[in-house]
This record gives C-alpha cells, structure tokens and sequence, in this order.
C-alpha cells in the first residue's frame, strides 16, 4: 500500500479532529512554559479523549522536561514524540500461521462496527490475495447474518453461516472446519456484540474462544477488539474485560472519519499493552487502513 | 472507580470545618475534584467548566453547616445542579389528534436506533397505540431485514420499499400509515457521520417533506468527548425535540447526557437499558447524576431488585422471615435471584460508599457458587432442617459440592446466625437489608462468606497454625454438644 495514499486519507479523516487538537497547540508554540500553558495542555489532550491520567502524564512529563531543560526546538514536537513514545509497539502485522487457515475472531460492543470492520478486512485480505472465509457468529442480532453475507458476495469471500438464533460457538466450530477442507487462508469469525459488562455473554465469547481452539488447535491466532472512536473513557473499561476474557491482541479502531480522536487508545496501549492494528475511516469496503503511530499523531497535528 | 471523588472531597473540602462561609479560595481544590470526576465520566470539558461555575456561584457565600461535612456539602450542590441540568423529564410523547403523528429518528452508526426504533415502537403499542416502522435505512446492507425482524418480534408492521430513496420511503411510508390507519409512523433513518455533508442534506430533505412532529436523536451512552459535536449538528439540522440514550445498561459513567442537554437544551426522554424490546425507560435525571459522580444508583437499584424479585415470592419469603421459618431451600430461592440481577460486584458498585468494601481480588461470584453447591448437595430435609446434618451428612455434602466438611459447618453456622437476625430484618426495605447484611459482614458478624475463602486459600501453601486447628476442634465439639442439647429437647 502505498504510503502517500495513507497518510492523504488518514488526514482527511482527522481533518476535524487536528482542528481541533492543533488549534490547541498552535497557541503553544513559541511561549514559556507557566501555569496557563500546562493547563492549555491538559484541554487539548483531555478533548482527544485521552483521558485523565494520561493527560496527567504527558503534562507533567512537559513540565519536567522544561525544568530539566531537555526541550530544545519546538514544543509541539516535543509533545508528539511524548505520544509517539507512548504508542510505540511490535509492529501491526496479522498473525500468520504455517498450516493455513489463520483464524481470526473479532468482537466489541454492540454498534462498534464489527460486522463492518470484518467486510473492510476480508477486502483488504482479498487483495493480498488471500482466500478469506467468513463465519457469521452473529446469531443474536437480527439481520446481522444477512449484512455480513452481503458484505460476503461484495468481497466475494466464502461465508459459513447458520439460522438465526443458533449457537455462536458451533458456527464458529463449522467455519473453523470449513476454513481447513475448503483450503482457505483466512477465516474472520464474527461475534455479537455485547456489553462488556454483561457477565453471561462474555462467558460466552469465552466459550466461542474455546471452541474455535478445539476446531483448529493454537486458534484463534488474533483476538481484535473493535473500539468505536467516539467513544470516551469507557474503552478502556471495554479494552480490560475483553482481554480478560478473550486475551485480545489488537484493536480496529473504527469510526475515526468523524470528529472524534480515539484518545483512549493512549490509555489502552500503556495499560494494557494492546497495539492498534487497523483504523477504519468511512463506510466504503476499503475505508480500512494500517494502523502507524506516526502518521496517527501526525496527522493530529497536520494543520499546524 | 469513583467513590474517590467523595474521598477527594472529603481531603480537599474538611479542612474548612470551622470557617463559616465557602469562598473561592476554599473551593478551589474541592472543586478541582468535581472537575475530575466530571471528565472521567466523559462530561466535555467546556460544559464541565461551565458546570463547574455554576455549582461555584451556587455555593459562593453559603454557611459552611455544623450538620454537615463541608464536602456533603457540596457533593448536595453538585447533585443538585446537576438534576436540575438534566431534568426536567418528559418520557411522553406528544401525540396529534387527528392524522399519523410521526416521529423521526437519526443518530450516528451504530447508536442502537434500529433496536432502539424497536423499543419505541413496543412502547407504544403496549400504551395502546397503533405504529408504524419505516425502514428509511437503505445504507447499511440489510438494514430493512433488520427493521422488518425488529417488527416481527414487537408485531408492528414494517414499510420498506427498497426502490425508492429514503426521502421517498419516508413519504410513502406515513401515506401507507394514513391508509391502514397507523396513529404513529416511526422513521429508521440510516445511521450518518455528523459531517457528512451529503446524508445531513439528505436528512434535512426527509425533514422538509415529511415534517416529522417530533425528531429523537439516539445517542450512545458510551460516548466521549465528542458527543457535543454530533449532537449540536443533529440539532442544527433538524432542531431536535428528544434525545434517547442507549446502552446505559453497561458501565460507562454516561457523562454524554450531560454533555447533550447542556449544547441542545432538549430533554433526554428514554434511556435504552438491555438487549431485549422492552428494555427502554424513562430518563431518570437523579439516577443519572449520581452515575455521573459515581456515586451509585440506589433507585436504579431498587428497580432492578424488583425486577428480579416476583412481588409474590418476596412476600412469601418475607413472611417466612418474620416467622423465623425461612429454610435453606428459601434462602437458595434468594440467592439464585441476587444472582439473575447480574453481577454482584457491579451491583455494589451500584450502592453508595459500598464498592470499596470489596477489593480487587474479591470474589464474591465464587464464593456465592460455592455457598450454592453446598445446598445443591443437601437434600430436601436437611435444607429444612439443617440440624439434623451430623458428622457423616456433613461428609456427604462435602464431597458432593466439592468442598470441606467445615466449609459445610460454616454455611450452616452463618445460616443460623442469619436466621435470628431475619426475623428482625424482615420488615427492612430491601435495600436496608442488603446494607445491613454486607455492614455485618464487614464487622465479621456473619462469620460467612470472608473466611470461607481464607481457609480454601490456606489449603493451598501455609498451613493451618497449630492453634486455629485447637480452636476449630473445639468449637466443633461445643457445636456436637449444642446439637446433641437440642436433639434431646
């Protein structure tokens, strides 16, 4: 993917958030270090929805950084290589195994936009060339079988699916197994979305796990949370208790076309370790991009 | 999370016990707290400032009561704003007299407007009315299969019309309303980025030539900081009359409702609270300013007790209470509806000042399960009467719930212990009994749930000192005497 074509994109979808966050900043610059300018920060930062205690951080790791006179140059830049080294992480390859297929499983809360980040996934997959299989392990919400089969036709994936109302685990079982005799590379198993606080379905994401290890042994290869951007503090809530049930490895982090930041992923990444895989930045099939810290902050602040 | 903002308030706010009047100075790091408790709760910053001047021009020049503690004080002005903020409540929707009144949702994806368009539609059939859905969503792949599914499960019909454009849909669908003689027509927009230039105009355009009586924003309570933006454009482009509030059933601290009404000024009208159709309420502003300040929802509380509890079970149970014949078998009965209320440790969180009574490592699911498996073991006589466990029946259950004979004493010892103490409790509110059961437990009153834990761990590395096995031994044999007294009696 070409590079250029990346960052055009990745800016034009944080237009409003950079107007913002750079609007901020760029009073920043070329002023002394007080009080006022700390606390100008702190705005920026806390309406990126980087919450509380990262904002806390970065302000104080300023301040220091100012006392100890370690700041040469720009403050803005200063400030973005902060960040930068607060996203910084292994890389946003998939997991990829030797005995194809790679079993990926996807969940999040409801109306995060799983079912779509999974067609904007099998369409990037397809492109590489891989054959993608889809299991459509969204049997409780209604017509989720159907959006996902038409995304299926669209990508021209293969699709497993089963009537409404089943059990999630065994159509992720089936989909497994498909995924294995029909020789496909990748099979994405969707999951309903639920609320990560609603114990009896978490145990069942739990079961769905389990089942797709059974169906083909060390899988699922990638967990990957879906995390709406426009969501506040309560993703990292999100981010804990489905890595604790599920052991996420990374997270699509959807709906970042608009106006919000997706600050929370700061937090998520230095708690939890959990990498950013992939951005998605509109409705279309292939409004789905590599997640790079670089061009992310940067582009946070390209209208400076 | 948050009862550390009445702890906060507490350091920031005592200090000035004694002087007679708030002042700024003396607010300023309580009110520094306020602040912070309103961002975690994802209150936008320039209305958590905002907010924050007032509850200072409200307080400036108050006494400083005797009565109260200064931060209680202020925690009262906090809420007190707060309610009055996000109040006041109109749950009911104005509905013409003559001719299909229609009502028109929009939102951002993934809001929940579909089910929420559902819930909506159940509501109003139970009130007696006769809706009607329109599957105006042709975006999203299949959005009308979704309405049409909605409908069925509620037994509302549903308009689609998938050769039209959604203005069209719109329109031909309130024609079809008149025609069948729907008195509601309920319009599914597609889910659209407050940006989107393209589908607001389109909007705009199902606005201009339907002229919905009343158009409802959902938003999703799991919103941050950006909730200002979508709804101030939704309510620009179509100056909106409500605003419902999904997902409030999960534990986001909800600061968007107060974030929406303080940049639209219209009244949040429902609140979405589960999965199912008939999961919509009415906005509670008291409810939902404790959650803000993390504070806990007792009413939501109450109403989620008596959700769970069949009014007739309670009143049997309590009735038995009284009587001092409540059995084991009863007190399985109540531990199974505590548990389909959903997890304990969220359900405290829920009581004010009761989350830090558990720590992190608490388990108090696994301990109920355990509590649950040793009855499971007990047959129907010796739940009734649970004196008549001996020595070897102690064994017997032991072994089939998978614990220890004392674990076993434990339960039964906490049993009679609670048993005196339910007759007197049984006039209690629920809440209060539940208040007073965990403050037992906490002043180790009720020998139950705590140590049961402590000696499973124990089993695991350290052993048993010499002298707890001296003392187990020998309330074991008080305890045999005590039996044997009373078999003889």
């Amino acid at each position: 993917m070409a590079m250029g074509s990346f960052f055009k994109r990745l800016a034009q979808g944080l237009q409003k958030t950079a107007a913002s966050i750079g609007g901020g900043f760029r009073r920043l610059l070329g002023r002394r270090v007080d009080q006022d300018l700390l606390d100008e920060l702190e705005t920026t930062l806390i309406t990126a929805d980087c919450g509380l205690d990262a904002t806390d951080r970065i302000v104080a790791r300023v301040k220091d950084a100012f006392a100890q006179r370690e700041v040469t140059g720009d403050l803005l830049d200063f400030v973005k290589k902060e960040m930068r080294g607060m996203l910084e992480q292994g890389g946003t390859a998939l997991a990829s195994v030797d005995s194809p297929p790679t079993v990926i499983m996807v969940c999040g809360v409801n109306g995060s936009g799983k079912t779509t980040s999974i067609a904007k996934l099998a369409t990037f997959l397809s492109k590489q060339g891989k054959k993608v299989l889809l299991g459509a392990g969204d049997t409780f919400r209604a017509a989720a079988v159907d959006q996902l089969s038409t995304w299926a036709e669209r990508t021209g994936s293969d699709i497993v699916k089963a009537s409404p109302g089943s059990d999630p685990a065994s159509v992720a079982f089936d989909a497994c197994s498909a995924g294995k005799s029909r020789g496909a590379d990748i099979v994405i198993v969707d999951t309903a979305g639920r609320l990560h606080t609603q114990a009896p379905l978490m145990k069942e994401l739990e079961k769905i796990h389990r089942v797709i290890g059974k169906a083909i042994p060390g899988a699922p290869h990638e967990v990957l949370l879906v995390l709406d951007a426009t969501n506040g503090q309560n993703a990292i809530l999100q981010a804990k208790q489905f890595t604790k049930s599920v052991g996420c490895t990374g997270i699509i982090l959807s709906k970042l076309d608009g106006t919000a930041k997706g600050g929370a992923v700061i937090s998520i990444h230095e708690q939890l370790g959990l990498p950013v895989k992939f951005i998605g930045i509109g409705e279309k099939a292939d409004d789905l991009e590599v997640f790079d810290p670089d061009a992310f902050i940067d582009a946070l602040f390209s209208s400076m | 999370m948050f009862e550390s903002l009445t702890q906060g308030l507490t350091s920031a706010f005592d200090r000035i016990r004694g002087t007679t009047k708030f002042t700024e100075q003396n607010m300023r790091d309580g009110l520094k707290e306020v602040r912070r408790a309103l961002l975690s709760a994802d209150v936008n910053l320039e209305v958590a400032d905002r907010f924050i001047k007032r509850v200072e021009e409200s307080a400036l020049g108050r006494d400083v009561l005797k009565s109260l503690r200064p931060s209680e004080q202020i925690v009262q002005v906090v809420y007190e704003e707060l309610v009055g903020l996000m109040g006041p409540v109109q749950p009911a929707i104005p509905l013409r007299r003559s001719g299909p009144t229609v009502l028109m949702m929009c939102g951002l994806q993934g809001s929940g407007k579909t089910t929420t368009c559902g819930k909506l539609a159940k509501l109003l059939l139970s009130q007696g009315q006769h809706p009607l859905l329109v599957a105006a969503d042709l975006q999203r792949p299949a959005a009308i299969e979704q309405l049409k599914t909605v409908g069925a499960q509620v037994g509302v019909p549903v308009y689609a019309e998938a050769n039209l454009n959604p203005v069209q849909v719109c329109a031909a669908g309130i024609k079809e309303a008149e025609k069948t003689g729907k008195n509601i027509v309920i319009l599914d927009t597609a889910g659209r980025l407050h940006v989107d230039d393209a589908l607001m105009k389109e909007l705009e355009s199902i606005d201009k030539r339907c002229n919905p009586h009343q158009c409802y924003l959902v938003a999703d309570a799991l919103t941050g900081q950006d909730a200002v933006n979508s709804a101030k454009a939704f309510n620009d482009a179509l100056s909106l009359d409500g605003v419902i509030l999904t997902k409030l059933d999960g534990d986001a601290r909800g600061g968007a409702a107060l974030s929406i009404k303080d940049v639209t000024g219209v009244p949040i009208k429902f609140v979405g609270m589960g999965e199912k159709l008939d999961a919509l309420e009415p906005f509670r502003p008291e409810g939902m300013a404790s959650r803000i300040l993390g504070m806990g929802d007792v009413l939501g509380l109450v109403h989620k007790a008596q959700q769970a509890m069949d009014e007739d079970e309670a009143r049997k149970a309590q009735e038995k209470m009284e009587k001092g014949k409540f059995d084991l078998s009863d007190f399985y009965t109540q531990l199974q509806r505590v548990k389909s209320m959903g997890s304990f440790k969220g359900m405290l969180e829920l009581m004010p000042g009761m989350s830090q009574m558990l720590g992190d490592d608490d388990d108090p699911e696994g301990e109920m399960g355990r509590i649950e498996a040793i009855i499971s073991s007990m047959t129907e006589k010796e739940r009734a009467k649970p004196e008549v466990i001996d020595h070897s029946r102690r064994r017997r259950i032991a072994k089939g719930s998978g614990t220890e004979p004392h674990e076993v004493n434990k339960l039964i010892k906490m049993f009679e212990q609670m048993r005196s103490v339910m007759q007197g409790m049984a006039k209690m509110s629920m809440m209060d009994r539940v208040k007073m059961m965990m403050g037992m437990q906490k002043t180790g009153a009720l020998q139950g749930l705590a140590p049961l834990k402590q000696k499973e761990r124990s089993k695991r590395g350290a052993n048993i000192s010499d002298d707890d096995r001296r003392k187990a031994r020998k309330a074991e044999k008080q305890r045999k005497k005590s039996n044997r007294k009373r078999h003889r009696k």
